[in-house]
Protein backbone atom coordinates (compact mmCIF):
# COMPACT_ATOMS: atom_id res chain seq x y z
CA UNK A 1 0.00 0.00 0.00
CA UNK A 2 3.66 2.36 0.91
CA UNK A 3 4.65 1.49 -2.26
CA UNK A 4 1.52 2.62 -4.37
CA UNK A 5 1.51 5.54 -2.40
CA UNK A 6 4.89 6.49 -3.45
CA UNK A 7 4.61 5.58 -6.87
CA UNK A 8 1.21 7.55 -7.17
CA UNK A 9 2.95 10.65 -5.60
CA UNK A 10 5.44 10.73 -7.77
CA UNK A 11 3.42 10.29 -10.59
CA UNK A 12 1.25 13.58 -9.33
CA UNK A 13 4.64 15.63 -8.92
CA UNK A 14 5.22 14.67 -12.49
CA UNK A 15 1.99 16.30 -13.83
CA UNK A 16 2.64 19.34 -11.33
CA UNK A 17 6.10 20.12 -11.98
CA UNK A 18 5.02 20.93 -15.72
CA UNK A 19 3.05 23.28 -17.21
CA UNK A 20 0.85 20.72 -18.85
CA UNK A 21 -0.84 20.33 -15.81
CA UNK A 22 -2.18 23.72 -15.64
CA UNK A 23 -2.90 24.08 -19.44
CA UNK A 24 -4.76 20.64 -19.33
CA UNK A 25 -6.94 22.01 -16.34
CA UNK A 26 -7.51 25.74 -17.49
CA UNK A 27 -8.68 24.00 -21.15
CA UNK A 28 -10.80 21.48 -19.39
CA UNK A 29 -12.65 24.13 -17.39
CA UNK A 30 -12.94 26.62 -20.32
CA UNK A 31 -14.29 23.59 -22.54
CA UNK A 32 -16.84 22.73 -20.57
CA UNK A 33 -18.08 26.27 -20.09
CA UNK A 34 -17.94 26.94 -23.69
CA UNK A 35 -20.03 23.14 -24.55
CA UNK A 36 -22.97 23.76 -21.26
CA UNK A 37 -23.38 27.59 -21.98
CA UNK A 38 -22.39 28.76 -25.56
CA UNK A 39 -23.65 25.38 -27.61
CA UNK A 40 -25.95 23.65 -24.75
CA UNK A 41 -27.62 26.82 -24.54
CA UNK A 42 -27.76 26.07 -20.68
CA UNK A 43 -29.82 29.44 -19.89
CA UNK A 44 -32.17 29.44 -22.60
CA UNK A 45 -32.93 25.99 -21.26
CA UNK A 46 -34.23 27.38 -18.30
CA UNK A 47 -33.81 23.90 -16.04
CA UNK A 48 -31.81 23.73 -12.87
CA UNK A 49 -30.40 20.68 -13.83
CA UNK A 50 -26.56 19.97 -14.89
CA UNK A 51 -27.91 18.17 -18.00
CA UNK A 52 -26.07 20.40 -20.93
CA UNK A 53 -22.79 19.79 -18.41
CA UNK A 54 -22.63 16.17 -18.25
CA UNK A 55 -23.63 15.37 -22.10
CA UNK A 56 -20.05 16.66 -23.36
CA UNK A 57 -18.14 15.03 -21.37
CA UNK A 58 -17.91 12.18 -22.95
CA UNK A 59 -16.40 14.26 -26.20
CA UNK A 60 -14.25 16.18 -23.65
CA UNK A 61 -12.90 13.03 -22.28
CA UNK A 62 -12.28 11.16 -25.75
CA UNK A 63 -9.45 13.96 -26.26
CA UNK A 64 -8.31 15.00 -22.99
CA UNK A 65 -7.81 11.64 -20.88
CA UNK A 66 -5.57 9.96 -23.64
CA UNK A 67 -3.54 13.15 -23.42
CA UNK A 68 -3.23 12.96 -19.54
CA UNK A 69 -2.51 9.26 -19.36
CA UNK A 70 -0.69 8.84 -22.66
CA UNK A 71 3.22 9.54 -21.29
CA UNK A 72 2.49 6.91 -17.70
CA UNK A 73 4.43 3.96 -19.84
CA UNK A 74 5.35 5.15 -22.51
CA UNK A 75 7.77 7.61 -20.82
CA UNK A 76 8.65 4.99 -18.57
CA UNK A 77 9.99 2.72 -21.79
CA UNK A 78 11.60 5.87 -23.43
CA UNK A 79 13.64 6.85 -20.71
CA UNK A 80 14.54 3.07 -19.52
CA UNK A 81 13.22 3.96 -16.24
CA UNK A 82 11.29 0.73 -16.10
CA UNK A 83 14.48 -0.79 -15.76
CA UNK A 84 14.54 0.74 -12.73
CA UNK A 85 11.07 0.47 -10.96
CA UNK A 86 11.09 -3.32 -11.84
CA UNK A 87 14.29 -4.18 -10.39
CA UNK A 88 12.83 -2.27 -6.77
CA UNK A 89 10.55 -4.24 -4.42
CA UNK A 90 7.89 -3.44 -6.46
CA UNK A 91 5.49 -5.56 -7.75
CA UNK A 92 3.81 -5.11 -11.19
CA UNK A 93 0.35 -4.55 -10.29
CA UNK A 94 1.58 -2.02 -7.23
CA UNK A 95 3.09 0.00 -10.26
CA UNK A 96 0.31 -0.03 -12.65
CA UNK A 97 -1.69 0.73 -9.72
CA UNK A 98 -0.13 3.48 -8.78
CA UNK A 99 0.24 5.51 -12.00
CA UNK A 100 -3.62 4.79 -12.67
CA UNK A 101 -4.81 6.31 -9.14
CA UNK A 102 -2.34 8.96 -9.32
CA UNK A 103 -3.93 10.16 -13.58
CA UNK A 104 -7.22 9.43 -11.81
CA UNK A 105 -6.90 11.56 -8.86
CA UNK A 106 -5.33 14.52 -11.55
CA UNK A 107 -8.86 13.88 -13.00
CA UNK A 108 -10.82 13.79 -10.16
CA UNK A 109 -9.01 17.44 -9.13
CA UNK A 110 -9.93 18.47 -12.59
CA UNK A 111 -13.57 17.54 -12.39
CA UNK A 112 -13.62 18.91 -8.78
CA UNK A 113 -12.88 22.28 -10.23
CA UNK A 114 -15.71 22.27 -12.05
CA UNK A 115 -17.69 23.50 -8.69
CA UNK A 116 -18.85 26.62 -10.02
CA UNK A 117 -21.58 24.79 -11.94
CA UNK A 118 -22.98 23.25 -9.60
CA UNK A 119 -23.01 26.91 -7.59
CA UNK A 120 -24.54 28.23 -10.68
CA UNK A 121 -27.57 25.62 -11.03
CA UNK A 122 -27.85 26.30 -7.16
CA UNK A 123 -28.13 30.21 -7.24
CA UNK A 124 -30.25 29.93 -10.44
CA UNK A 125 -32.67 27.55 -8.92
CA UNK A 126 -33.34 24.40 -6.79
CA UNK A 127 -31.98 21.65 -8.70
CA UNK A 128 -31.79 17.75 -7.52
CA UNK A 129 -28.15 17.58 -5.67
CA UNK A 130 -28.47 13.77 -5.43
CA UNK A 131 -28.89 13.89 -9.31
CA UNK A 132 -26.01 16.10 -10.12
CA UNK A 133 -23.65 14.30 -7.56
CA UNK A 134 -25.14 10.78 -9.83
CA UNK A 135 -23.87 12.75 -12.26
CA UNK A 136 -20.08 13.48 -11.88
CA UNK A 137 -19.75 9.99 -10.21
CA UNK A 138 -20.37 8.70 -13.97
CA UNK A 139 -18.36 11.21 -14.90
CA UNK A 140 -15.62 9.93 -12.81
CA UNK A 141 -16.23 6.17 -13.36
CA UNK A 142 -16.08 7.19 -17.37
CA UNK A 143 -13.06 8.96 -17.11
CA UNK A 144 -11.44 6.01 -14.83
CA UNK A 145 -12.48 3.64 -18.11
CA UNK A 146 -10.76 5.87 -20.50
CA UNK A 147 -7.67 6.28 -18.55
CA UNK A 148 -7.81 2.97 -17.98
CA UNK A 149 -7.95 2.06 -22.18
CA UNK A 150 -4.89 4.85 -22.14
CA UNK A 151 -2.92 2.83 -19.61
CA UNK A 152 -2.88 0.14 -22.10
CA UNK A 153 -1.92 2.06 -25.35
CA UNK A 154 1.06 3.76 -23.39
CA UNK A 155 2.37 0.37 -21.81
CA UNK A 156 2.62 -0.74 -25.76
CA UNK A 157 4.37 1.52 -27.45
CA UNK A 158 7.28 4.19 -26.03
CA UNK A 159 6.06 6.79 -28.65
CA UNK A 160 3.48 9.06 -26.89
CA UNK A 161 1.41 10.37 -29.99
CA UNK A 162 0.85 6.51 -31.12
CA UNK A 163 0.03 5.69 -27.51
CA UNK A 164 -2.78 8.91 -26.98
CA UNK A 165 -3.55 8.24 -30.76
CA UNK A 166 -4.47 4.29 -30.06
CA UNK A 167 -6.59 5.10 -26.77
CA UNK A 168 -8.38 7.91 -29.00
CA UNK A 169 -9.51 5.23 -31.27
CA UNK A 170 -10.83 2.83 -28.78
CA UNK A 171 -12.47 5.17 -26.94
CA UNK A 172 -14.57 6.58 -30.00
CA UNK A 173 -15.52 3.24 -30.95
CA UNK A 174 -16.94 2.96 -27.18
CA UNK A 175 -18.51 5.70 -27.60
CA UNK A 176 -20.11 5.34 -31.23
CA UNK A 177 -21.10 2.27 -30.59
CA UNK A 178 -24.13 3.30 -28.11
CA UNK A 179 -24.55 6.65 -29.32
CA UNK A 180 -28.16 7.30 -30.51
CA UNK A 181 -27.30 8.78 -33.67
CA UNK A 182 -24.94 5.90 -34.96
CA UNK A 183 -27.58 2.97 -33.17
CA UNK A 184 -30.37 4.84 -35.13
CA UNK A 185 -28.78 4.48 -38.84
CA UNK A 186 -27.19 1.02 -37.80
CA UNK A 187 -30.47 -0.34 -36.60
CA UNK A 188 -32.21 -0.73 -40.56
CA UNK A 189 -30.32 -3.33 -41.63
CA UNK A 190 -28.16 -4.62 -38.42
CA UNK A 191 -29.52 -8.22 -36.52
CA UNK A 192 -30.65 -7.10 -33.01
CA UNK A 193 -28.21 -8.83 -30.87
CA UNK A 194 -25.15 -6.67 -32.37
CA UNK A 195 -27.20 -3.88 -31.72
CA UNK A 196 -27.63 -5.00 -27.92
CA UNK A 197 -23.92 -6.36 -27.84
CA UNK A 198 -22.72 -3.17 -28.87
CA UNK A 199 -25.24 -0.94 -26.84
CA UNK A 200 -23.77 -3.26 -23.79
CA UNK A 201 -20.18 -2.47 -25.06
CA UNK A 202 -20.71 1.12 -25.59
CA UNK A 203 -20.06 3.69 -22.47
CA UNK A 204 -23.16 5.69 -23.46
CA UNK A 205 -25.87 3.86 -22.47
CA UNK A 206 -24.25 3.04 -18.96
CA UNK A 207 -23.56 6.70 -18.66
CA UNK A 208 -26.63 8.19 -19.32
CA UNK A 209 -28.31 6.42 -16.11
CA UNK A 210 -25.87 8.41 -13.70
CA UNK A 211 -27.17 11.52 -15.94
CA UNK A 212 -30.48 11.02 -15.03
CA UNK A 213 -29.79 10.40 -11.08
CA UNK A 214 -29.98 6.24 -11.56
CA UNK A 215 -27.01 4.38 -9.93
CA UNK A 216 -27.33 1.48 -11.57
CA UNK A 217 -25.09 -1.48 -10.10
CA UNK A 218 -24.98 -2.91 -13.89
CA UNK A 219 -23.31 0.38 -14.83
CA UNK A 220 -21.00 0.39 -11.61
CA UNK A 221 -19.82 -3.00 -12.28
CA UNK A 222 -19.83 -2.11 -15.97
CA UNK A 223 -17.10 0.95 -15.38
CA UNK A 224 -15.72 -1.16 -12.68
CA UNK A 225 -15.47 -4.18 -14.80
CA UNK A 226 -13.38 -2.19 -17.76
CA UNK A 227 -10.78 -0.12 -15.38
CA UNK A 228 -10.09 -4.17 -13.90
CA UNK A 229 -9.80 -5.49 -17.41
CA UNK A 230 -7.79 -2.70 -19.27
CA UNK A 231 -5.10 -2.61 -16.15
CA UNK A 232 -4.92 -6.27 -16.45
CA UNK A 233 -4.37 -6.30 -20.14
CA UNK A 234 -1.73 -3.30 -19.47
CA UNK A 235 0.01 -6.11 -16.92
CA UNK A 236 0.14 -9.32 -19.29
CA UNK A 237 1.89 -6.49 -21.79
CA UNK A 238 4.18 -5.48 -19.27
CA UNK A 239 5.00 -8.91 -18.04
CA UNK A 240 5.70 -9.66 -22.13
CA UNK A 241 7.55 -6.92 -22.81
CA UNK A 242 10.19 -7.64 -19.98
CA UNK A 243 10.44 -11.55 -21.37
CA UNK B 1 25.35 -14.70 -2.06
CA UNK B 2 24.87 -14.95 -5.77
CA UNK B 3 24.43 -18.36 -7.50
CA UNK B 4 23.67 -18.35 -11.17
CA UNK B 5 22.92 -22.00 -12.69
CA UNK B 6 22.76 -22.69 -16.38
CA UNK B 7 21.30 -19.69 -16.96
CA UNK B 8 20.02 -19.09 -21.09
CA UNK B 9 18.08 -16.32 -22.17
CA UNK B 10 17.21 -16.33 -25.50
CA UNK B 11 15.03 -13.64 -27.62
CA UNK B 12 13.04 -15.56 -30.43
CA UNK B 13 15.67 -17.72 -32.10
CA UNK B 14 18.50 -15.77 -31.38
CA UNK B 15 20.60 -17.07 -28.07
CA UNK B 16 21.89 -14.14 -25.80
CA UNK B 17 22.99 -16.09 -22.86
CA UNK B 18 23.83 -19.39 -23.58
CA UNK B 19 24.10 -21.63 -20.44
CA UNK B 20 26.37 -19.77 -17.94
CA UNK B 21 27.14 -20.44 -14.23
CA UNK B 22 29.04 -18.94 -11.37
CA UNK B 23 29.06 -17.36 -8.02
CA UNK B 24 30.03 -14.70 -6.06
CA UNK B 25 30.46 -14.62 -2.66
CA UNK B 26 30.54 -11.63 0.03
CA UNK B 27 34.28 -9.58 -0.45
CA UNK B 28 33.80 -10.34 -3.83
CA UNK B 29 34.02 -8.26 -6.80
CA UNK B 30 33.31 -9.47 -10.27
CA UNK B 31 34.50 -7.89 -13.12
CA UNK B 32 32.12 -8.84 -16.41
CA UNK B 33 34.07 -8.37 -19.42
CA UNK B 34 33.00 -9.10 -23.21
CA UNK B 35 32.69 -7.36 -26.44
CA UNK B 36 29.18 -5.18 -26.87
CA UNK B 37 26.55 -7.76 -27.56
CA UNK B 38 27.99 -10.56 -25.66
CA UNK B 39 25.11 -10.95 -23.39
CA UNK B 40 26.71 -8.92 -20.26
CA UNK B 41 23.67 -6.85 -20.06
CA UNK B 42 21.28 -9.81 -20.64
CA UNK B 43 22.73 -11.66 -17.75
CA UNK B 44 22.76 -8.70 -15.67
CA UNK B 45 19.28 -7.85 -15.81
CA UNK B 46 18.14 -11.62 -15.23
CA UNK B 47 20.04 -11.80 -12.18
CA UNK B 48 18.43 -8.45 -11.05
CA UNK B 49 14.71 -10.27 -12.02
CA UNK B 50 14.18 -7.62 -14.76
CA UNK B 51 14.10 -10.20 -17.36
CA UNK B 52 12.59 -13.75 -17.14
CA UNK B 53 15.44 -16.49 -17.97
CA UNK B 54 14.45 -18.63 -20.26
CA UNK B 55 16.06 -21.46 -18.36
CA UNK B 56 18.27 -21.55 -15.89
CA UNK B 57 18.00 -20.42 -12.19
CA UNK B 58 19.21 -16.81 -9.78
CA UNK B 59 19.00 -16.83 -6.75
CA UNK B 60 20.58 -13.74 -4.72
CA UNK B 61 21.20 -13.93 -1.16
CA UNK B 62 19.40 -17.80 -1.44
CA UNK B 63 16.15 -16.01 -2.80
CA UNK B 64 14.94 -17.52 -6.30
CA UNK B 65 14.96 -14.43 -8.61
CA UNK B 66 11.69 -15.41 -10.40
CA UNK B 67 9.67 -17.24 -6.95
CA UNK B 68 10.74 -14.65 -4.51
CA UNK B 69 11.29 -11.26 -6.67
CA UNK B 70 10.42 -9.45 -4.00
CA UNK B 71 12.70 -10.15 -1.51
CA UNK B 72 15.66 -10.58 -3.79
CA UNK B 73 15.32 -7.29 -5.21
CA UNK B 74 15.23 -6.06 -1.77
CA UNK B 75 18.43 -7.33 -0.98
CA UNK B 76 20.22 -5.86 -4.54
CA UNK B 77 21.15 -2.49 -5.77
CA UNK B 78 21.20 -2.24 -9.38
CA UNK B 79 22.72 0.86 -11.77
CA UNK B 80 21.06 -0.07 -15.34
CA UNK B 81 23.01 1.03 -18.12
CA UNK B 82 23.00 4.36 -19.40
CA UNK B 83 21.97 5.31 -15.92
CA UNK B 84 17.90 5.94 -16.48
CA UNK B 85 15.82 8.49 -14.18
CA UNK B 86 13.17 10.58 -14.20
CA UNK B 87 13.18 14.00 -16.52
CA UNK B 88 11.45 15.38 -13.81
CA UNK B 89 12.57 15.38 -10.52
CA UNK B 90 15.46 16.73 -8.46
CA UNK B 91 18.29 14.85 -7.43
CA UNK B 92 17.19 14.73 -4.05
CA UNK B 93 13.47 14.52 -5.20
CA UNK B 94 14.46 11.33 -7.45
CA UNK B 95 16.94 9.58 -4.23
CA UNK B 96 13.69 10.21 -1.67
CA UNK B 97 11.47 8.89 -3.90
CA UNK B 98 13.88 5.41 -4.58
CA UNK B 99 14.30 5.58 -0.59
CA UNK B 100 10.52 5.05 -0.30
CA UNK B 101 10.50 2.50 -2.71
CA UNK B 102 13.07 0.58 -0.82
CA UNK B 103 11.00 1.11 2.19
CA UNK B 104 13.13 3.82 4.12
CA UNK B 105 10.68 6.67 5.55
CA UNK B 106 11.54 9.50 8.03
CA UNK B 107 14.46 10.13 9.82
CA UNK B 108 15.91 6.34 8.23
CA UNK B 109 15.58 7.73 4.72
CA UNK B 110 17.19 11.14 5.51
CA UNK B 111 20.26 9.29 6.75
CA UNK B 112 19.92 6.92 3.65
CA UNK B 113 20.25 9.63 1.49
CA UNK B 114 22.57 11.72 3.12
CA UNK B 115 24.90 8.86 3.26
CA UNK B 116 24.31 7.63 -0.58
CA UNK B 117 25.16 11.33 -1.30
CA UNK B 118 28.17 12.05 0.59
CA UNK B 119 29.79 8.52 -1.02
CA UNK B 120 28.90 9.61 -4.29
CA UNK B 121 29.96 13.59 -3.91
CA UNK B 122 26.24 14.71 -4.83
CA UNK B 123 26.24 17.62 -2.48
CA UNK B 124 26.37 20.37 -5.29
CA UNK B 125 23.86 19.06 -7.55
CA UNK B 126 21.19 17.76 -4.63
CA UNK B 127 18.58 20.43 -5.59
CA UNK B 128 19.28 20.54 -8.83
CA UNK B 129 17.16 18.77 -11.73
CA UNK B 130 17.73 15.33 -13.23
CA UNK B 131 17.50 17.00 -16.53
CA UNK B 132 20.22 19.62 -16.41
CA UNK B 133 23.15 17.07 -15.11
CA UNK B 134 26.07 16.48 -16.64
CA UNK B 135 26.89 12.82 -17.54
CA UNK B 136 29.25 12.53 -14.67
CA UNK B 137 26.63 13.90 -12.11
CA UNK B 138 23.91 11.38 -13.56
CA UNK B 139 25.98 8.39 -13.63
CA UNK B 140 26.72 8.91 -10.18
CA UNK B 141 22.94 10.13 -8.58
CA UNK B 142 22.03 6.46 -9.99
CA UNK B 143 24.89 5.01 -8.75
CA UNK B 144 23.67 6.52 -5.13
CA UNK B 145 20.20 5.25 -5.68
CA UNK B 146 21.58 1.65 -6.35
CA UNK B 147 23.58 2.05 -3.48
CA UNK B 148 20.94 4.30 -0.80
CA UNK B 149 20.03 1.09 1.09
CA UNK B 150 23.36 0.11 1.96
CA UNK B 151 22.58 -3.22 0.14
CA UNK B 152 24.39 -7.04 0.11
CA UNK B 153 24.61 -7.32 -3.44
CA UNK B 154 25.46 -4.29 -6.20
CA UNK B 155 25.33 -5.14 -9.52
CA UNK B 156 26.81 -2.39 -11.54
CA UNK B 157 26.30 -2.02 -15.63
CA UNK B 158 29.11 0.09 -16.91
CA UNK B 159 29.40 2.39 -13.91
CA UNK B 160 32.16 4.09 -15.09
CA UNK B 161 30.95 5.08 -18.51
CA UNK B 162 31.25 8.46 -19.43
CA UNK B 163 33.18 9.43 -16.42
CA UNK B 164 36.79 11.85 -16.67
CA UNK B 165 39.73 10.25 -15.41
CA UNK B 166 39.31 11.71 -12.05
CA UNK B 167 35.35 10.26 -11.35
CA UNK B 168 36.69 6.80 -12.80
CA UNK B 169 39.31 6.70 -10.70
CA UNK B 170 36.77 7.65 -7.47
CA UNK B 171 34.29 5.23 -8.27
CA UNK B 172 36.65 2.63 -9.00
CA UNK B 173 37.96 3.50 -5.50
CA UNK B 174 34.81 3.09 -4.32
CA UNK B 175 33.77 -0.30 -5.62
CA UNK B 176 36.81 -1.35 -4.30
CA UNK B 177 35.90 -0.40 -0.95
CA UNK B 178 32.12 -1.34 -0.76
CA UNK B 179 33.80 -4.71 -2.17
CA UNK B 180 34.97 -5.27 1.12
CA UNK B 181 31.54 -6.32 2.99
CA UNK B 182 29.17 -7.04 -0.52
CA UNK B 183 29.11 -8.76 -3.78
CA UNK B 184 29.46 -7.07 -6.32
CA UNK B 185 29.26 -7.74 -9.71
CA UNK B 186 29.72 -4.52 -12.48
CA UNK B 187 30.59 -4.62 -16.38
CA UNK B 188 33.02 -2.46 -17.73
CA UNK B 189 34.91 -2.28 -21.33
CA UNK B 190 38.36 -0.81 -19.64
CA UNK B 191 40.81 -3.87 -18.89
CA UNK B 192 42.50 -1.60 -16.32
CA UNK B 193 39.41 -1.49 -14.12
CA UNK B 194 39.40 -4.98 -13.77
CA UNK B 195 42.69 -4.64 -12.47
CA UNK B 196 42.18 -2.00 -10.04
CA UNK B 197 38.60 -2.88 -8.21
CA UNK B 198 38.15 -6.53 -9.44
CA UNK B 199 38.97 -9.71 -7.54
CA UNK B 200 37.99 -11.81 -9.82
CA UNK B 201 37.05 -11.43 -13.61
CA UNK B 202 34.26 -13.40 -16.02
CA UNK B 203 35.12 -12.81 -19.87
CA UNK B 204 31.93 -13.60 -21.74
CA UNK B 205 31.71 -14.02 -26.02
CA UNK B 206 28.73 -14.86 -27.56
CA UNK B 207 26.81 -15.87 -24.76
CA UNK B 208 29.26 -18.16 -23.32
CA UNK B 209 31.60 -17.58 -20.33
CA UNK B 210 35.42 -18.25 -22.51
CA UNK B 211 37.85 -17.30 -18.84
CA UNK B 212 36.82 -17.14 -15.19
CA UNK B 213 39.91 -16.66 -12.86
CA UNK B 214 41.25 -13.85 -10.73
CA UNK B 215 43.13 -10.75 -13.11
CA UNK B 216 46.75 -12.16 -12.68
CA UNK B 217 45.24 -15.68 -13.77
CA UNK B 218 43.79 -14.12 -16.89
CA UNK B 219 46.90 -12.14 -17.96
CA UNK B 220 48.89 -15.40 -17.63
CA UNK B 221 46.59 -16.28 -20.28
CA UNK B 222 48.35 -13.63 -22.25
CA UNK B 223 49.96 -15.14 -25.58
CA UNK B 224 53.18 -13.04 -24.18
CA UNK B 225 52.51 -13.58 -20.69
CA UNK B 226 55.87 -15.28 -18.82
CA UNK B 227 58.72 -13.64 -22.02
CA UNK B 228 61.76 -11.81 -21.21
CA UNK B 229 62.61 -9.11 -22.92
CA UNK B 230 65.98 -7.95 -23.04
CA UNK B 231 68.30 -4.94 -23.85
CA UNK B 232 72.24 -5.40 -24.56
CA UNK B 233 73.73 -2.62 -25.19
CA UNK B 234 76.37 -2.36 -28.45
CA UNK B 235 76.00 -6.32 -28.75
CA UNK B 236 74.89 -6.98 -32.56
CA UNK B 237 72.46 -10.14 -32.82
CA UNK B 238 74.43 -12.03 -34.73
CA UNK B 239 77.01 -12.11 -31.95
CA UNK B 240 74.33 -12.75 -29.55
CA UNK B 241 72.37 -15.15 -30.71
CA UNK B 242 74.53 -18.46 -31.01
CA UNK B 243 75.21 -18.27 -27.13
CA UNK B 244 71.51 -19.20 -26.86
CA UNK B 245 72.64 -22.99 -27.71
CA UNK B 246 73.79 -23.23 -24.18
CA UNK B 247 70.44 -22.68 -22.80
CA UNK B 248 68.38 -25.33 -21.80
CA UNK B 249 65.33 -23.01 -20.85
CA UNK B 250 65.01 -21.16 -24.31
CA UNK B 251 62.23 -21.97 -26.27
CA UNK B 252 62.07 -19.11 -29.21
CA UNK B 253 63.98 -16.32 -29.24
CA UNK B 254 63.24 -13.33 -31.78
CA UNK B 255 64.91 -9.81 -32.37
CA UNK B 256 62.74 -7.01 -31.35
CA UNK B 257 65.00 -4.23 -33.10
CA UNK B 258 68.74 -3.57 -33.41
CA UNK B 259 70.77 -0.43 -33.44
CA UNK B 260 74.09 0.22 -33.05
CA UNK B 261 73.89 1.59 -29.42
CA UNK B 262 71.22 -1.18 -28.82
CA UNK B 263 70.10 -4.61 -29.64
CA UNK B 264 66.04 -6.03 -28.30
CA UNK B 265 65.50 -9.09 -28.40
CA UNK B 266 62.14 -11.20 -26.76
CA UNK B 267 62.74 -14.75 -25.25
CA UNK B 268 60.37 -17.61 -24.77
CA UNK B 269 60.97 -19.57 -22.28
CA UNK B 270 59.81 -23.05 -21.29
CA UNK B 271 61.41 -23.32 -17.99
CA UNK B 272 62.78 -21.53 -15.21
CA UNK B 273 64.90 -19.39 -17.78
CA UNK B 274 65.94 -16.64 -16.01
CA UNK B 275 68.87 -17.04 -13.68
CA UNK B 276 70.65 -19.29 -16.98
CA UNK B 277 70.17 -15.46 -18.76
CA UNK B 278 71.72 -13.76 -15.95
CA UNK B 279 74.64 -16.22 -15.56
CA UNK B 280 75.36 -16.41 -19.42
CA UNK B 281 75.14 -12.36 -19.55
CA UNK B 282 77.54 -12.24 -16.85
CA UNK B 283 79.73 -14.71 -18.60
CA UNK B 284 79.29 -12.73 -21.62
CA UNK B 285 80.27 -9.42 -19.67
CA UNK B 286 76.90 -7.78 -21.89
CA UNK B 287 75.95 -4.60 -20.28
CA UNK B 288 72.52 -5.24 -19.96
CA UNK B 289 70.07 -2.13 -19.88
CA UNK B 290 66.88 -3.26 -20.13
CA UNK B 291 65.00 -6.43 -18.45
CA UNK B 292 61.40 -7.19 -18.80
CA UNK B 293 59.33 -9.78 -17.75
CA UNK B 294 56.08 -9.44 -19.63
CA UNK B 295 53.30 -10.23 -16.93
CA UNK B 296 50.98 -10.43 -20.21
CA UNK B 297 48.27 -7.76 -20.28
CA UNK B 298 44.58 -8.35 -20.25
CA UNK B 299 44.11 -6.60 -23.81
CA UNK B 300 45.96 -9.16 -25.12
CA UNK B 301 43.95 -11.54 -23.23
CA UNK B 302 40.77 -10.58 -23.99
CA UNK B 303 41.59 -10.14 -28.23
CA UNK B 304 43.03 -13.23 -28.29
CA UNK B 305 40.08 -14.76 -26.29
CA UNK B 306 37.03 -12.72 -27.77
CA UNK B 307 37.90 -12.43 -31.69
CA UNK B 308 36.05 -13.94 -33.81
CA UNK B 309 37.98 -17.03 -35.45
CA UNK B 310 39.91 -15.67 -38.54
CA UNK B 311 41.10 -12.95 -37.16
CA UNK B 312 42.51 -14.60 -34.24
CA UNK B 313 45.09 -16.06 -36.25
CA UNK B 314 46.08 -12.94 -38.01
CA UNK B 315 46.61 -11.58 -34.24
CA UNK B 316 48.46 -14.21 -33.21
Amino acid sequence: MKTIWTIARRELGAYFSSPVAYVFIVIFLLLNGFFTFMVGRFFERGSADLLTFFVWHPWLYLFLVPAVGMRLWSEELRLGTMELLFTMPVTTWQAILGKFLASWLFLLIALALTFPMVVTVAYLGHPDLGRILAGYGGSFLMAGAFLAITCMTSSVTRNQVVSFILSVVICLFLILCSWPPVTDTVVNWAPAWLIDTLAGVGVMTHYEGFQRGVIDSRDLIYFLSMIVFFLFATSVILRARRG
Amino acid sequence: MITVEKLTKSFGPKLAVDNISFSVEKGEVLGFLGPNGAGKSTSMRMITGFLSPSAGKVSVCGFDVVEQGLKSRSKLGYLPENAPMYSDMSVFGFLSFCAELRGLFGNAKQKAIDRAVQLCFLEPVLLQSVDTLSKGYRHRTCLAQAIIHDPEVLILDEPTDGLDPNQKHEVRTLIRDMGRDKAIIFSTHILEEVEAACTRAIIIDRGKIVANGTPDELKARAPLAGTIVVGVKGVPWRAIQPEFAGLHFLGKSELISESDSRTMFRLHPNGDLLPELLALAQRQQWQVEHLNVDEGRLDDVFRSITLPDTERASVE
